[in-house]
Order: C-alpha cells, then sequence, then structure tokens
C-alpha cells in the first residue's frame, strides 16, 4: 500500500442549495468542459459516450439492416422450389454473411452499445471509463463491418456458414481469401467488443454514484456486468480459434491440419466454447432490458430483484457448460455427452425463475402497455417456444434427428429474435425519448408490434416443420417432389410482414426523431438515474452528481436529496467509488477528446486487412500502430495532465 | 423546500487517481491481464489437446534446446527485484529511485527479448513442420508479443519519468507498468515448462 498517512475522507454537511445563477454559471462551465467537439477532426475526436453510443447502435442496425435484406433475398429464393433467383455459391455467401452479419456485426454489439450508452448514465457517472479506447473500439467495428459488407458487395464473401468450420474453411477446401476475411472480421468485432467489456466492468465497478451499493444496482446494468464478463472470458477463445484459421491458411502451420497432428474437431471446440456463451451475451442484456421496462410499467419495484439478479450471474456461469450440446453428431464419447446434455437442461432453469419473477410482477401491479411493454409480451411468447425447443434439443436421440435441419433454424431464430431482438425493439421504443428528447408515435409502435409478431411466427413457425420433414438447413432450392413448397411459401410470406415491420420500426423512428412530440425528462415515470436528467441528457450527464438512496434511485428519492460537491466542473474530473458500497474513494480526470484513437484505429485496420494478404504486414504495421498508441497515451502538458495534484497536496498539508 | 442541503463533500480526496484497486487505471490493467490470460489458457490447453492425438512427442522432431530459454527465465526472474523496487519507490512517489529501478527494468527487458530472438532457433522445429511445431512456436510468440509490448511501455516510460515533470499520475502509471510486468513473469514460468519441458515428459 502507498504511505500516505491517513486516508483523506468525504465530509457529510449541510449547505445552501445553489440559486439560480450559480446553477447557470456552473451548467455553463460543466458544458465547456465537458464539449462535444465539432467539424471533421472533431467530429472523429469525439469521446463522449453517449455520442459513441448512439454511432454504435445506429452502425448496428445499419449492418442489421444489411443483413435483414440478405434474408429477404434467400426467402425469395426458398419460396418457390426449384427456384434459380440465385445460384449455389451467391446462396452461400448469403446466408453466411448473414449469420456472420447478425452474430458478430448486430447482436453482440448492439447490447454492448446500448450499455455503452445507458450503463454511466444508470449509474451516474459523467462518462464511461477508458473513453477513448471506447471511441477506438467503435472504428474497429465500424471498419470491420465495412470489410464483410465490401466482401458481399462484390461478391467475394466468406460462404463457410457463419461457424466457419473446418475443414471446408480450410486452406484445402476454400482456396482464394474469402475465409480469411472471415477470420479477420472476427479478429476486428473481438477487439472491439473486449474493449467495451473492459470499460464497462470498469464503470460499473468504480463510477457508481454514492450509495449505489451493489445490492442496489440497476438489473439492467447487473446484466451488462455478466455479460461483459462472459465478453471476456468467452472472446479468447474465438480469437484464438481464429488466429489458428488464419496461420494454417497464411504461412502454413497446421492446427486443423489431421495429416501433421493437427485436428478438424479442435475448431469446433474453441468456437463453440466461445459460441455458447455468445447466445448468453446477446441474450442477457435482453433481460436486464426486460426488467427495466416490466419496473417502469408497473410502476412497482421489480418481484424478486435478488432472485433476478443471481439469476443472470448463474446464466453467465452455465452458458460456459454447455457448449459441446453443438457437437452431439461429432461421436464423442456418449458419457462426456451426458453431461452436456444435463447442463442444457439445467441453464433453463434461472430462466425460468426470471420468467416467474416477471409474471409475479406483472401479476401485482397494474400494468400499463405501450408499445414496449407488448414486445416484452412478444418475448414470452416467443423465447418461451424457443427455450422449449432447446430443451428438446438438449435431448442427444432427438438431435440427432434434427442436426442441421430447419428445426435448428426454427429454434434459434425463436430464442434469437424472441430472446434478444423484441426486448430491444421495445428498449428501442422505451429509452428512445431518453436519447433523442423525443416521444415515438406509440400507436405506430404497436402496429409495430403486431405486424413484426405476426410476421415472426408465419416465417419461423413453419420451419420445425419442415425441419421435422427432413429439409436441410443451408440448400440453396429443393425439387418439388419434396413437398416442402407449401410450408415455404407460408415462411417467405412472414418475411414480407417481417420487412414490412422493419419498415414501420425505422419510419416510426425516423419520423419521430425529426418531429416526434417533445419528452419530458421522465416521461414514463421511471426508477433508474438516466431518467433523472435532461432528455437528452446534458453533454455532462448530471448537474450535480447523485447520492442514492434506494435501489429504485428515482422513486426511492428523498424530497431534498443529498448530492455530491467537491469534483471540479473546469477540467473533466470525476468521482471515483469502491466495488462493493461505492463510497467515494477519491478523483480522477478523463481524457478529453482525441483524434489518436481515430488515427490509431486506421493503422490498426491497415495491419488486420493487410495480414490477410501478407505476413508481412505486422513487421510493416509495428511501427505506425506503436506511434499511434503512444501519441494516444502521451501526456499533453503537465498542466493539464494532472491539474489538481498540487492543490490537493496543500489541501491535505494543511489539514495535518 | 428546506433551506439548507444535505452534500457530500469529496474536495478533500486525492483527485490524480489512486494506486491499486482504488483507482481506475488498475481495473483498466487488471481487465486485459484476465483477457490475455485466458488466451495463454487455452492455447496451453490445445497444446494437451493436440499432444493427444498423436503417439509420440515431439511428433519425429527433435527436442528443443533448454539452454536460452534458461538463461532468459533466470533473466526473467532476476528482473522481479527492479520490478518489485520500482513499484515500492512509485507508490512511495521517491523520484529518484522510481527513475533508477524502472531504468533497470526496461534495460533487463530489452536483454529478455535479445535472448528471445535465440530461442526460435533453439526450438529445432519451424512452424510448418507439422501441429506440435505451430503450436511450440505460437506458444512462444504469444509470449514475445507481451514482452515486446511491455518494453516498449517501460521505455516510454522511462522517457517520460527522465524528462516531464512528475506527477502523481505518472506514479501510478509506473506501478502498473510493475503490475503488468508480473504478470509477463508469472506466465513465462508455464510457458517455458510447456515449450522446452513437456516434449521431454510427455
Amino acid at each position: 500500500m502507498p504511505t500516505e498517512g491517513p486516508r483523506a475522507r468525504p465530509v457529510e454537511r449541510l449547505e445552501r442549495p445553489l440559486d439560480e445563477n450559480a446553477e447557470t454559471r456552473l451548467h455553463r462551465e460543466l458544458e465547456r468542459t465537458w464539449y462535444v467537439p465539432r467539424g471533421v477532426v472533431g467530429w472523429l475526436s469525439v469521446v463522449d459516450h453517449r455520442t459513441v453510443g448512439k454511432r454504435y447502435i445506429a452502425t448496428a442496425f445499419g449492418f442489421f439492416i444489411f443483413a435483414g435484406i440478405l434474408a429477404a433475398l434467400m426467402r425469395i429464393q426458398l419460396a418457390v422450389p426449384d427456384n434459380h433467383f440465385l445460384g449455389p455459391d451467391l446462396y452461400n455467401q448469403i446466408f453466411t454473411t448473414h449469420g456472420t452479419m447478425m452474430m458478430f456485426l448486430f447482436a453482440v454489439p448492439v447490447m454492448e452499445a446500448l450499455g455503452v450508452y445507458l450503463v454511466p448514465l444508470m449509474v451516474g457517472a459523467r462518462n464511461i471509463a477508458f473513453p477513448r479506447l471506447n471511441a477506438y473500439s467503435y472504428y474497429l467495428f465500424l471498419f470491420g463491418g465495412l470489410m464483410l459488407t465490401t466482401t458481399m458487395l462484390v461478391n467475394s464473401a466468406p460462404d463457410a456458414g457463419w461457424f466457419s468450420y473446418v475443414p471446408l474453411a480450410g486452406p484445402d477446401y476454400t482456396p482464394g481469401k474469402r475465409s480469411d476475411f472471415w477470420a479477420q472480421m472476427i479478429t476486428f468485432t473481438e477487439v472491439s467488443a473486449l474493449a467495451v467489456a473492459v470499460e464497462l466492468v470498469a464503470t460499473i465497478f468504480k463510477c457508481r454514484a454514492p450509495g449505489m451499493t451493489l445490492n442496489r444496482l440497476p438489473l439492467f446494468v447487473w446484466s451488462m456486468l455478466v455479460t461483459s464478463f462472459m465478453v471476456i472470458f468467452s472472446m479468447p477463445a474465438v480469437v484464438t480459434s481464429s488466429t489458428f484459421l488464419l496461420l494454417d491458411r497464411l504461412v502454413g502451420t497446421h492446427f486443423y491440419n489431421p495429416a501433421e497432428g493437427g485436428d478438424a474437431l479442435l475448431w469446433q471446440h474453441l468456437f463453440w466454447f466461445f459460441g455458447h456463451p455468445e447466445v448468453y451475451i446477446i441474450f442477457v442484456p435482453a433481460l436486464g432490458i426486460i426488467s427495466s421496462i416490466i419496473t417502469t410499467f408497473t410502476q412497482r419495484p421489480v418481484f424478486g430483484y435478488t432472485a433476478l439478479a443471481m439469476s443472470v450471474v448463474t446464466t453467465g456461469f452455465l452458458g460456459f457448460a454447455v457448449w459441446v450440446h453443438h457437437m452431439f453428431a461429432t461421436g464423442l464419447p456418449q458419457l462426456g455427452l451426458s453431461y452436456f446434455t444435463a447442463a442444457s437442461i439445467v441453464i433453463s432453469i434461472p430462466t425460468g425463475v426470471q420468467i416467474f419473477c416477471w409474471i409475479a410482477s406483472l401479476w401485482r401491479g397494474r400494468p400499463r402497455y405501450p408499445a414496449p411493454m407488448l414486445f416484452v409480451l412478444g418475448f414470452f411468447a416467443i423465447f418461451i417456444v424457443g427455450g422449449l425447443s432447446g430443451v428438446t434439443l438438449a435431448s442427444i436421440p432427438f438431435d440427432l434427428q434434427v442436426h442441421d435441419t430447419y428445426y435448428v433454424v426454427a429454434h434459434f431464430h425463436y430464442v434469437l429474435i424472441g430472446g434478444a431482438v423484441f426486448p430491444l425493439i421495445g428498449g428501442i421504443y422505451y429509452w428512445f425519448p431518453k436519447m433523442t428528447g423525443r416521444m415515438t408515435d406509440d400507436a405506430l409502435g404497436k402496429l409495430n408490434f403486431w405486424v413484426l409478431f405476426v410476421g415472426f411466427n408465419l416465417t419461423f413457425f413453419p420451419m420445425h416443420i419442415l425441419g421435422f420433414q427432413g429439409m436441410p438447413r443451408r440448400i440453396y432450392t429443393y425439387p418439388s417432389e419434396m413437398g416442402w413448397g407449401t410450408l415455404n411459401l407460408l415462411a417467405s410470406g412472414g418475411a414480407v410482414l417481417l420487412v414490412v415491420g422493419g419498415v414501420l420500426f425505422v419510419y416510426n423512428v425516423v419520423r419521430s426523431y425529426v418531429a416526434g412530440e417533445v419528452a419530458a425528462d421522465n416521461p414514463w415515470n421511471a426508477d433508474t438515474l438516466e431518467w433523472g436528467t435532461a432528455s437528452p441528457p446534458p453533454v455532462y450527464n448530471f448537474l450535480h452528481i447523485p447520492i442514492v438512496e434506494g435501489r429504485n434511485a428515482l422513486w426511492d428519492r428523498s424530497v431534498d436529496a443529498p448530492v455530491v460537491t467537491g469534483i471540479r466542473s473546469d477540467c473533466r474530473e470525476v468521482l471515483i467509488t469502491e466495488v462493493l458500497d461505492a463510497a467515494p474513494s477519491n478523483k480522477t480526470e478523463f481524457p478529453g477528446p482525441s483524434i489518436w484513437p481515430f488515427l490509431a484505429s486506421v493503422v490498426t485496420t491497415a495491419f488486420f486487412i493487410g495480414s490477410i494478404f501478407t505476413p508481412w504486414a505486422l513487421p510493416v504495421s509495428v511501427i505506425p500502430i506503436a506511434v499511434t498508441l503512444i501519441g494516444w497515451f502521451w501526456p499533453k502538458s503537465p498542466e493539464k495532465d494532472a491539474p489538481g495534484a498540487r492543490k490537493s497536496t496543500e489541501l491535505r498539508e494543511a489539514r495535518a | 423546500m428546506s433551506a439548507q442541503r444535505r452534500v457530500l463533500d469529496v474536495s478533500m480526496l486525492p483527485d490524480t487517481g489512486d494506486f491499486g484497486h482504488r483507482g481506475l487505471v488498475w481495473w483498466g490493467t487488471v481487465g486485459f491481464m484476465v483477457i490475455e490470460g485466458s488466451m495463454f489458457v487455452m492455447v496451453l490447453i490445445v497444446y494437451f489437446y493436440l499432444r493427444l492425438k498423436v503417439a509420440e512427442w515431439p511428433p519425429s522432431l527433435p527436442n528443443p534446446d533448454v539452454g536460452v530459454g534458461t538463461v532468459n527465465l533466470l533473466l526473467v526472474l532476476v528482473s522481479l527485484i527492479p520490478n518489485a523496487l520500482a513499484k515500492k519507490a512509485a507508490e512511495e512517489q521517491q523520484l529518484s529511485r522510481t527513475r533508477l529501478w524502472i531504468a533497470v527494468l526496461t534495460c533487463i527487458g530489452v536483454a529478455n527479448v535479445i535472448l528471445r530472438a535465440f530461442e526460435y532457433p533453439a526450438l529445432n522445429c519451424r512452424w510448418d513442420d507439422n501441429a506440435y511445431a505451430s503450436i511450440t512456436w505460437l506458444l512462444l510468440s504469444l509470449h514475445t508479443i507481451h514482452i515486446v509490448t511491455d518494453v516498449v511501455d517501460s521505455a516510454v516510460l522511462v522517457v517520460l519519468v527522465f524528462t516531464s515533470p512528475m506527477t502523481r499520475r505518472r506514479f501510478i502509471d509506473v506501478s502498473e507498468n510493475s503490475l503488468y510486468w508480473y504478470f509477463i513473469v508469472a506466465w513465462w514460468v508455464p510457458i517455458y515448462l510447456v515449450v522446452y519441458w513437456a516434449p521431454r515428459w510427455l
């Protein structure tokens, strides 16, 4: 421990509140300090979590739309038997890019993005921890996504499926660069996701407002915490596996080559050790969204807070113990497989606990049903079907019958769209007033829900039956004698409704953004801290850092709620608190806007893309990467670097 | 509204962050240590997984020579002393001792990197010989990337502690850098054993 004498402690006292003029002065100074830079360079230098978070969300939805168009193309192709709208090669590229984009460029990033925007506001902080890393991670995500999009547009997209199994994706069976683009897309998105995960953990553990002890953490923040830990422990596996793949393809290593002592199944172990937790990385934030929405629209503290929080944590742990259920058909030893059957069934228990807690909350509250709430109810209906088909798949004999059929396609779309996309769209409707200061059109939102709900079930329910009838996934067409035509046509009809629903959503969001009714600070009378500041929040988030007095921060707030003072407003000073009890510990200065993270991301991108083509990309880019990183961390000037150092030392000496 | 309201005045708290887990930087450092540690674990598991796939180990290749690697291991262990002293000096905000020990640490780090260059020929295989060779090269290289990164980081810190006025934040940086070096040293022990001795023992 440092030897600094007794630790300084915060002082509680009574103080006359600032008058209106002083509040205005404080507001102006904080606005100057936490400014969001303008101009092209300024635009690229932004580090505040609201702007970066909104860009992240918008970009992820951009990829969602692109991948959705690919899905629509597949439904056109499969609508009738013996169709030649798409050729087999293009179809392979399309389903691979659709899955890859939805999983790596939409589902995981959009959930983390929501965390980037909401978590600092929910815990009463002025920015996310490590804001420049946040900007860097966004640009890496953007560039990685654009790389994959470009390969699709120039007919050179990966075509070995979203999980890119070897040996198909290896050097022998996929010559050319398609698989390399896939593997390098992994590197981009995982580096970015890992960086965000570290930022979120640090923000949640160290930047909470005083009083927000861990057992008062909003459930959405709990879910982002668990998600972040799952990212930290699972994504290294996929980085490892995709690096092996790149090396096998680029420099002739033999990790997956059985002829030279490698092993093809190794890929599946590494990929699914990441891949199954990934499903929960997508699903767990949705649980947090649902808890937030249910609490608000029942106007009651949620039933079973502790059970809900602990279920999320349990899900986080169990998510790491089920990966082999993706590999039941690979001929692994039976005894081992039985364990994974058991684990896969056990993981439905914490989810069940949560669903019963929510039902209890709805039961004893007087729920209102605006659009966000309808999406939550839609989640219940769809996700429970997906969860049940998941339990059936955990049974090995059954799994072997339907393995790689449309039954599996139906199952994971019920789980992912029902479990994540419906809550997410509900969440967007719910937080839209906070993010933009405008209300969405609720009637249109409800219409949006019903169109999506009906469209979704029409599209995906028939796929269960198609799976039973033996229709394999990933076939680009089928002969009419198979008798799969009617159900496929029905599914494609449902897809039309899904497209209409998507258009309605975009229309509602865009129209509301431009001309929606102006939103109050807390239009839903919600309980979490983000609703305790203006809509949209000012650049500094909170004029006074609040002190949290209960689990439902805004509902439990006393009339003369206490606040924190003594944080400088002339520099980006923030309060750092303790992990468990959020007691004030010290203050630190957050870095301001900087172009270096953008430059570093450009150089990193050049390295990642260059290394698809030649190993020399590494030595060539080492120096530029080092230069940009050093530029990023180099202190601007000693005064700015620690403007308060001398003052606080003097203060301590004076007290002593 | 009452005339007075309760406030929590935090102006007395240290305002340039803090050492260890009280500060924010520590959490970033530890976060990345956990991520990179998970990668090391993954790669080590793959090593033993691949071992199970073949009858002899290393498959039709000579064992690596242990000489250079062992010298480097000893040197890395010796670096723990200046590392601990640099961390202590930084946390006590002792400028001259911080300067001395971070400089010594960086010099040893540079020597580690130079020795590392001689470890590759001592592996007695090329990365594309077979899966054993691939995983061995990868293990060594993964660790090399970490050593090089931290040596560059330490070198930048050396420049900063000698040229710019020292702030408390800079001392925190030195302390965090030492923490990361501990991490790198701690991983070298199992990786050294696996790279050089597992082929003999398995």
